[in-house]
């Protein structure tokens, strides 16, 4: 198999000539989900090319100026043959099933990883480095919680330490997508979504919404630095250095749309402002922040109105974890 | 006028002057051709007193075979439209890349790129399939017309009501930025305040109507008006398809109709069903328009597989391969359509379980679907295939149709879709099976039905170039998209910065180019078949040797399409009957029991133009009067008893002669 996916590599690359990202990525998520298109691909050729190879024989060789080609205007049935096209296709949709199964859990974007590489589990105490994203109109804001840091349009990881993602988004739905790195997922607004991934490769790769979110939405770039722990400790400083604080009203600005944002770099966040982006709370005493709500369903559970119900709302809105 | 600032308010809504694009050159370049091509032909009609004849013999007219031709019409006039917007995407796409921001602003390339897929889908493919339906389906089951003739005109122009509004977009206003399905928040009244969505929903609610009625109108018809003997295990395979399309369209468009409702409340009134802080969920909407949109796809696709055996087996001249493997395919698609909506948005954050229940229930689709790949290449195995037009369409469409099964399977494992989603390589995916599959498999029927429709063949020169440029553009068009989705490049974008991607975009551009001289062959083709018509004329009503019961008629077909209701005893019941010998009976005719034409359909969904106009612009006054005028010309159209008419005997007698003697001269 692997000498196979490397045939196709090669294949693949001569034909597209160029960078293909999603054939050469440098996360080891990526590299798995790269693997998988190929296996599928070549377990789907096994009855793709017989079909197309037969495509152009049957019609060439039936053609009506071919009179030494057999005719037999009343052949409609056969049951051999019958089993045979319906069992092929079954077979590899057993395999490719069972392929789907195993791999869509192990690539579970949600699952903790285990290894940071092929053969190279998560050494011992490694904890993931945690970044908060939220997709503004339209650009993205990465919070750093430990670090304490926050950029805007500008990420930063060491490489092989594994990542861990929380995502969200403040007004429409964008997708969080570094290719290199890993396959993407939406980022929504009051819901929060995760993505655990690693980089393997140090360099600078491209990260952009996947998803269409407005007439900024083509600029909605940034740029992921993978690189060593003493680069990304000068990458914290750089951010630490330049004084600006993200407090609340310096989010609520930083929120309004613009367009093709330049990079902006914060060195302190508000305690929270992640979460309180998520319940829609960064300005507390609005009407529709998450908090009041349940505070004034507390209100109104105290003058007897039914609680459960409206609680039960509050829940729904609230972000939901993975089932 | 100013006077009154509060009455204008009150009579205009939000619709005030500035709303007209005159400060935009290329919208009012193509305002002033459209007007003027529409003065034209207004004119030419009124020049040569067509109005009355239009009215009388098309408009108002309740024969099947004349709405099935009106819905192509429209089908093919839309299809103009909706590929002027798909030129207009590439060649900004292969423009626009560093410091040129390409000739399209976001404003406008957003509005083009949403109104491409939501024409496309909505007013090419759903009217192209629903009228090749309509005019052949009666015929293949030996019906005189359908079950419910007034609603099938009715259906037909809420239909156009639907395609007036989306194009009124154009011209007054603007159309939704938001992507063919109008995700919320972006649609909602926060994020897109102006009357573009608007437009959306209530072009698509009014067309809605129309399909939806359409649908119970068809599936009625099959269930109930089959001639006698022709069980459903008789039906040709093209009237099973039709069925299960129904089937999917009675029971998914209702869906569509409640999550563009929820919407709109959402929008006018206030609600909250979509805002995720208040008590709703943006993803029920997703989840809502996808349990629609899924099997949207099959009841496109679906049809266009009963032309592919239809055409098969006629140009193999052979029975069709497996025929009662090929009906439980179709009915097993019908039923697993409905199960793999979410693959349409695993990487929204659902389970590893329930991404892998969606993913594998969408592999299953392809074992019916590869089936039926076989059947039809068994149908060639020891045939004498003769490749006319609608033939080579079929093999195009079998070739290409692999390749988008392949690609959709790909985007059917969820981790590999973590990365392809949203990416042009899925773009390439659903234009690799709607064109390769829907759209080839409407030009094979249009080029196969076409001689029964208008008693000559189309011009099999202009057809076959409009083959070539079709196939070889469409592989220009969509290839280098597959390729463009491998380096990572997703969908709607209006610009890039990297300079190596714009060779890939240039050769998408070109194949778009390609794609335009095949419209235009097709558009020929039309022309010089009506020029060459008597060359091309039919007169036996069975020009490929047909198997099927509608090439037992003349062509075109008589009003009432056969004297006497046939009776069936095979699958290929005309070719049955020609190996019997059948004799055309030559006398004993009865009169026939018609329907009569009515305005009413017509002129209902005139008040619900606008009645949609005016509840885009906030006309609240003119709202309520035309949705008044729309219930009252309903309920008035009840009160009509003078509905139907007898063609007498002798009348029938007659066409019936006069086929003889046509017969009798080949």
């Amino acid at each position: 198999m692997k000498a196979l996916r490397g045939l196709v590599l090669i294949a693949v690359a001569l034909l597209a000539g160029c960078h293909t990202v999603l054939m050469s990525p440098s996360g080891d998520l990526a590299v798995q989900q790269r693997d998988l298109i190929i296996d599928s691909v070549l377990l789907m050729l096994l009855i793709i090319v017989p079909v197309m190879v037969l495509i152009f024989v049957f019609a060439w060789h039936f053609r009506a100026s071919n009179k030494q080609a057999d005719y037999d205007p009343d052949w409609d049935h056969s049951t051999m043959l019958e089993l045979l096209i319906w069992s092929a296709p079954l077979l590899i949709i057993i395999a490719l099933g069972a392929l789907t199964w195993v791999s869509t859990h192990k690539l579970d974007p949600y699952r903790p990883l285990d290894r940071i590489a092929a053969g190279r589990p998560v050494p011992a105490g490694v904890k993931p480095l945690t970044v908060e994203v939220v997709a503004l109109d339209w650009k993205w804001l990465f919070i750093y919680p430990e670090e304490g840091i926050a950029t805007v349009n500008d990420l930063a990881a060491p490489v092989d330490r594994p990542i861990q993602f929380k995502i969200t988004a403040s007004t429409v739905m964008n997708s969080f997508f570094i290719p290199a790195l890993a396959g993407q997922i939406y980022a929504m607004p009051n819901m929060e979504t995760q993505l655990q991934a690693v980089m393997n490769k140090p360099g600078d790769f491209e990260g952009f919404s996947a998803n269409y979110s407005g007439s900024g939405f083509s600029g909605m770039r940034f740029t992921f630095h993978a690189v060593s722990d003493d680069a990304f400790a000068q990458w914290v400083q750089q951010a630490k250095a330049s004084g600006n604080a993200l407090n609340r009203d310096a989010y609520v600005k930083l929120e309004q749309p613009s367009q093709d944002e330049p990079v902006h770099r914060y060195a302190s966040v508000d305690a929270g402002l992640y979460q309180d982006i998520l319940t829609n709370c960064v300005q507390p005493d609005s009407m529709s922040c998450m908090r009041n709500m349940k505070a004034s369903d507390a209100k109104a559970s105290d003058a007897g109105a039914v609680r459960s119900s409206n609680d039960s709302n509050a829940m729904a809105a609230m972000p939901t974890a993975h089932p | 006028m100013l006077a009154h600032p509060d009455l204008t308010q009150l009579i205009f809504g939000r619709l005030t002057i500035d709303q007209l694009p005159l400060h935009e050159p290329i919208v009012v370049g193509t305002f002033i051709v459209v007007a003027l091509l529409g003065l034209a032909l207004l004119g030419a009609i009124t020049y040569f007193r067509l109005w009355g004849y239009l009215w009388r013999e098309w408009f108002t007219s309740i024969d099947h075979k004349k709405i099935g031709v009106m819905y192509i019409i429209l089908s093919l006039v839309m299809l103009l439209r909706g590929f002027s917007d798909a030129i207009m995407m590439r060649a900004q796409q292969a423009l626009s890349f560093g410091h040129s921001t390409g000739y399209l602003p976001p404003f406008h390339y957003d509005q083009v790129f949403t109104a491409h897929g939501v024409i496309m889908i909505f007013f090419v493919a759903m009217p192209m399939v629903t009228g090749i339906m309509n005019f052949v389906m009666p015929l293949q089951i030996g019906a005189r017309d359908v079950a419910f003739p007034f609603l099938n005109n009715f259906s037909l122009w809420m239909t156009i009501a639907g395609a007036v509004l989306v194009m009124a977009s154009l011209f007054i206003g603007e159309f939704a930025r938001t992507g063919w399905l109008a995700y919320p928040p972006l649609s909602d009244i926060v994020s897109s305040p102006d009357a573009g969505v608007d437009y959306y929903i209530w072009a698509l609610q009014i067309a809605g109507v129309g399909t939806l009625l359409s649908g119970v109108n068809l599936l009625t018809t099959i269930i109930k008006m089959r001639a006698p003997g022709m069980t459903l295990m008789r039906m040709p395979v093209f009237t099973w398809t039709a069925l299960c399309t129904n089937v999917l369209i009675v029971a998914a468009f209702p869906v569509l109709t409640a999550a563009l409702a929820m919407l709109a409340l959402d929008r006018y009134a206030g609600t909250n069903f979509f805002t995720t802080i208040l008590g709703g969920n943006a993803m029920m909407y997703v989840n809502l328009i996808w349990i629609w949109g899924h099997p949207e796809v099959y009841i496109l696709v679906l049809p266009a597989f009963g032309v592919f055996s239809e055409v098969t087996a006629t140009f193999c001249r052979k029975r069709l391969f497996g025929y009662a493997s090929m009906v439980y395919a179709t009915v097993v698609i019908t039923v697993l359509s409905y199960l793999v909506w979410l693959h349409h948005f695993f990487t929204m954050g659902s389970g590893a379980s329930v991404n892998s229940f969606f993913g594998i229930t969408t592999m299953i689709i392809s074992i019916p679907t590869g089936a039926k790949i076989f059947n039809w290449l068994f149908t060639m195995y020891r045939g004498r295939v003769t490749f006319e037009v609608p033939m080579m369409w079929t093999v195009a469409f079998m070739v290409t149709f692999v390749i988008g099964g392949m690609t959709g399977v790909m985007l059917a494992i969820p981790p590999a879709d973590f990365l392809l989603h949203n990416s042009l390589f899925l773009v390439a995916h659903f234009h690799n099976v709607i064109i390769g599959g829907v759209l080839f498999g409407m030009f094979a029927a249009i080029n196969y039905w076409f001689p029964k429709a208008f008693g000559f063949k189309l011009d099999p020169f202009w057809g076959k170039c409009a083959f070539w440029f079709w196939v070889i553009g469409f592989y220009f068009a969509f290839m280098p998209l597959y390729v463009l989705g491998f380096m990572g490049v997703t969908r709607r974008l209006s610009h890039f910065d990297d300079p190596s991607l714009q060779k890939w975009f240039v050769i998408a551009a070109f194949g778009a180019f390609l794609i335009l001289l095949g419209i235009l062959s097709m558009l020929m083709q039309f022309y010089v078949s009506f020029r060459n018509r008597e060359k091309l004329r039919d007169v036996t009503g069975d020009p490929w040797g047909g198997r099927t019961l509608e090439w037992s008629t003349s062509s075109p077909p008589p009003k009432y399409n056969f004297a006497f209701t046939p009776c069936i005893h095979d699958i290929d019941a005309w070719w049955q009957m020609k190996q019997h010998h059948y004799q055309r009976p030559q006398q004993g005719f009865l009169p026939i029991h018609m329907p009569k034409n009515t305005g009413a359909g017509i002129i209902l969904a005139g008040f619900a133009t606008v009645f949609g106009f005016a509840m885009i612009w906030y006309m609240w006054p003119l709202a309520i009067i035309s949705f008044a005028a729309l219930i009252a010309t309903a309920i008035g159209h009840t009160f009509n008893y003078n509905r139907d008419y007898y063609i007498a005997a002798d009348e029938v007698a007659r066409v019936e002669a006069s086929r003889t003697e046509l017969l009798g001269h080949v």
